[in-house]
């Protein structure tokens, strides 16, 4: 099953020239069979990668230690769910993954993009094929993860414990559904510039996928941010790890592009921008992959010391970013620019907005590479962490935030800034009242912390009107607002979910930052210790034996107000003896948005124990609001608009709009 | 064989748990007063930890961050400036200590680019917009309005 796997990667690596040269072929001499070879091949190039994943997933679920890859990162003893998704918790499985699913979109735009024009289709096809090429090689060259062990080791090393976390089976998965996806905008836009001309089934193709790919990224990060924050035993959501700027960069990006397109779909302008914006986007997708498997970064995270894997995935983005770029300086000044737009108008709060985020992920990136760059040049080491990147983006991101309710109210081509002012009003009221609430009725509340609160409910309350405004809310008989309200396009929910999403993990972050709680202090059994009005009991240590670890279980009771055990937190310390490594399991009560968090530390002479412990108000929005932002693009995606094909094809409706799920 | 655990991206955050149980700040690090504390508990967030990357002092369990905070605090107890204690930490152990650069040439273009992209960027769209106004609203030429004339004659 293995050699299968083999040998079905290096046919998919061939299968993938195939696809790259001659629908490119095709469409260049207008050959209408070179182009139609694209589809097939395309499609039959993700089954062979299946393949191979589902021969490398099987070597993991039934520990088959006579694979390298398996030895390194597996043990006998481990629970079956944390084999499988060790298949993906190392370097070559994840690259295996990568590869699975930029194959997988590009058999999703082979199968349902028969509505596209030929040539656009074959071009898609053959960008995405090269890229798949690109990384196919560096599988097969630097990163093979079926190099066999002979003779077979009888136990593996394990999977390292921190990854023994149902985080694995989720984070890594939709991350990268993030950042490949955008792949499909990169081939689109690389095929319009091959073509020189972009036409509407472009426009019309590009936001779906946009959405897509965003919509996973968003989860994505979301997920990676609770994993560290209930893994990590110190309670923290972001730390500004180089690693973490290489999956938000594509994120910031990505939520520019996200909007430019909708520019470019309802009144074709910024088309160019937009063209370039995909292209950027993929490329910093693209800079992520280099910036964590090359090992290029002096973080924790880049364990790989070996510079052929750099320097291989370096040479694959300078020519995907070299030569994407290159071709858009040869090719963009003949693409026609699109439609004209007074500043205060929708377009003009949707370039805001760019500039913006732009700025932003230019910052994000400046701030990661900088110290490399300054070691490089100068040989002088320099750190950049968390500090710079909160005064840096956050004063980027204030202005972004407090216009954001008026976007969706501004009327396209020439809007009127003063009457939407207006029917935000109610809105700044209830913002205002949080503000002066916040400020004057809790106890230690900052001036930033009320400005914090306001605005988080100048968001949501900003999107809560824009809903209210549409239906014709103070206009019209409540009967007919809600006939309204219920008839809305989809896509006006998915505008209003997204950016009250957004308002929510403003207010979590808030709520964390300004009003968390935090005590440290060495308990024994039996002592109860207050926090924030809470009362804990520690009930005292008990030692556990789990499958392939043994722990020290911190029991605590939560005190409620009767005098009686409201709740019972457990906190842990793993001992993995295959690798002789610690992990400490947070306890977590969630009371409301807001969770009791408390983690073990070291054991004293005196049969004590050191205990961390913090309240933290409303965190769980952080996290909640981004699932919201899931829901938005999720109800975008049905909107009926993006799943009706291009007008001269009505004939397949559903056909353009392959993941939204087509009811 | 080495092994070489490079993980998948944000995964490898999770590695900073390699550093130990997190557990940074001790109780018998805490000062009794608790103002002096929240200022040593602020510096600490600044202080990068030599030994593990991208770990403020405040968070790492290393040894090495235990001093710097114990520094850190002694300092403060001696009566220093928060500013007396960076600068003292810093000729001790360099700027790279510092998880926020300072201000200085070499950091110019670090500092710099979100302003002046913000500003190059606003300009652009400004002038950008206005040029492609004044084209829009630019008078019709003579055979355009014959043009337009005929047709509405029609």
């Amino acid at each position: 099953m293995v050699e299968t796997g083999h040998f079905a990667l290096v046919l998919a690596f061939v299968l993938s020239l195939v696809q790259t040269l001659v629908p490119l072929i095709g469409a260049r001499t207008g050959n209408q069979r070179l182009m139609a070879v694209g589809g097939p091949v395309t499609v039959t190039g993700f089954a062979l990668t299946a393949l191979s994943f589902a021969a490398l997933a099987g070597a993991y679920a039934s520990s088959d230690f006579s694979v390298a890859s398996v030895w390194e990162n597996s043990h006998s003893l481990q629970p079956l769910i944390y084999k499988i998704t060790g298949t993906w918790g190392n370097h070559e499985g994840s690259m295996l993954l990568w590869v699975l699913i930029l194959t997988f979109f590009g058999a999703l735009v082979a199968a349902f993009g028969s509505n596209l024009p030929a040539t656009l289709r074959a071009n898609v096809l053959a960008v995405q094929g090269a890229i798949g090429a690109t990384f196919f090689l560096f599988i097969l060259a630097t990163s093979n993860p079926f190099t066999r062990l002979n003779p077979a080791p009888i136990e593996g090393r394990d999977l390292n414990p921190i990854l023994q976390d149902l985080g694995l089976a989720i984070h890594p998965p939709f991350l990268y559904l993030g950042y490949v996806g955008f792949s499909i905008c990169f081939s689109f836009s690389v095929a319009a510039l091959i073509e020189g001309r972009i036409d509407a089934s472009w426009a019309r193709w590009v936001r779906p996928w946009t959405l897509v790919a965003w919509m996973f990224l968003t989860g994505g990060i979301a997920m990676g941010s609770y994993w560290a924050y209930y893994e990590l035993g110190w309670g923290g959501f972001w730390f500004w790890d180089p690693v973490e700027n290489a999956s938000f960069m594509p994120w910031l990006a990505g939520t520019a592009l996200l909007h430019s397109a909708i520019v470019m779909e309802k009144r074709s302008a910024l088309k160019i921008w937009t063209l370039l914006l995909a292209i950027l986007t993929f490329s910093l997708s693209l800079l992520g992959t280099f910036l964590v498997r090359s090992g290029v970064l002096t973080s924790v995270h880049a364990f790989a010391t070996d510079p052929t894997r750099g320097v291989f995935i370096l040479c694959i983005l300078t020519l995907f970013i070299g030569g994407s770029l290159a071709l858009f300086a040869l090719r963009a000044p003949r693409l026609t620019a699109g439609g004209l737009f007074h500043p205060i108008s929708r377009e003009g709060a949707l370039v805001l907005n760019n500039l913006f985020l732009t700025t932003a992920t230019a910052t994000v990136l400046v701030g990661t590479l900088y110290p490399l760059a300054v070691e490089a040049l100068s040989g002088g080491k320099i750190s950049v962490g968390a500090p710079f990147f909160n005064l840096t983006f956050g004063p980027l991101m204030l202005p972004l935030l407090v216009v954001v309710p008026f976007g969706p109210l501004l009327a396209w081509k020439r809007g009127d800034v003063f009457a939407v002012a207006q029917r935000l009003m109610a809105a700044f009221a209830a913002a205002l009242l949080a503000m002066l609430v916040t400020g004057l009725f809790i106890d230690g509340a900052s001036v930033f912390a009320a400005l914090g609160v306001g605005l988080a409910f100048w968001l949501v309350c900003g999107a809560l009107t824009d809903l209210a405004v549409k239906s014709g809310f103070g206009n019209v008989a409540p009967s007919i607002m809600l006939r309204r309200f219920a008839g809305l396009p989809r896509s006006v929910f998915g505008t209003a979910l997204a950016h009250l999403g957004l308002g929510l993990t403003v207010l979590g972050i808030v709520g964390t930052l300004c009003f968390g709680t935090e005590k440290i202090l060495s308990m024994h059994a039996g002592e109860s210790v207050e926090l924030s009005g809470h009362t804990l009991r520690f009930e005292g240590l008990y030692p556990a034996q789990g499958p392939n670890y043994s722990e020290d279980r911190g029991r605590f009771s939560l005190i409620g107000a009767d005098g009686g055990i409201a709740a019972e937190i457990t906190s842990a310390k793993r001992f993995f003896p295959v690798r002789q490594m610690t992990t400490t399991e947070s306890g977590i009560e969630t009371l409301g948005f807001s969770q009791l968090y408390l983690s073990l530390g070291d054991e004293g002479t005196d049969g004590s124990v050191v205990v961390r412990l913090w309240w933290k108000p409303l965190v769980t929005l952080i996290w909640g609001g981004a699932f919201v932002m899931m829901a938005g693009a999720a109800m975008s995606l049905l909107d009926r608009r993006l799943r009706v094909g291009a007008p001269s094809r009505r004939r397949k409706p559903a056909a353009t709009m392959p993941s939204a799920g087509v009811p | 064989m080495s092994a070489r655990f490079s993980l998948a991206s944000l995964v490898l955050l999770l590695a900073l748990l390699f550093a130990g149980a997190a557990q940074a700040v001790k109780p018998d690090e805490v000062l009794a007063d608790p103002a002096l504390e929240a200022r040593a508990r602020l510096l600490s967030e600044g202080l990068r930890c030599m030994v593990c990357q991208n770990q403020s002092i405040d968070e790492s369990d290393a040894d090495l961050a235990r001093d710097l905070r114990i520094l850190v605090r002694q300092r403060l107890v001696a009566g220093d400036t928060d500013r007396q204690v960076m600068d003292y930490i810093v000729s001790r152990y360099g700027e790279f200590v510092l998880l926020k650069p300072r201000f200085s040439p070499r950091n110019s273009l670090l500092w710099g680019t979100p302003v002046i992209l913000l500003l190059v960027g606003g300009i652009f769209i400004v002038l950008t917009t206005r040029s492609r106004r004044s084209l829009a609203t630019k008078a019709l030429s003579a055979e355009e309005q014959a043009a337009l004339d005929r047709m509405l004659s029609d």
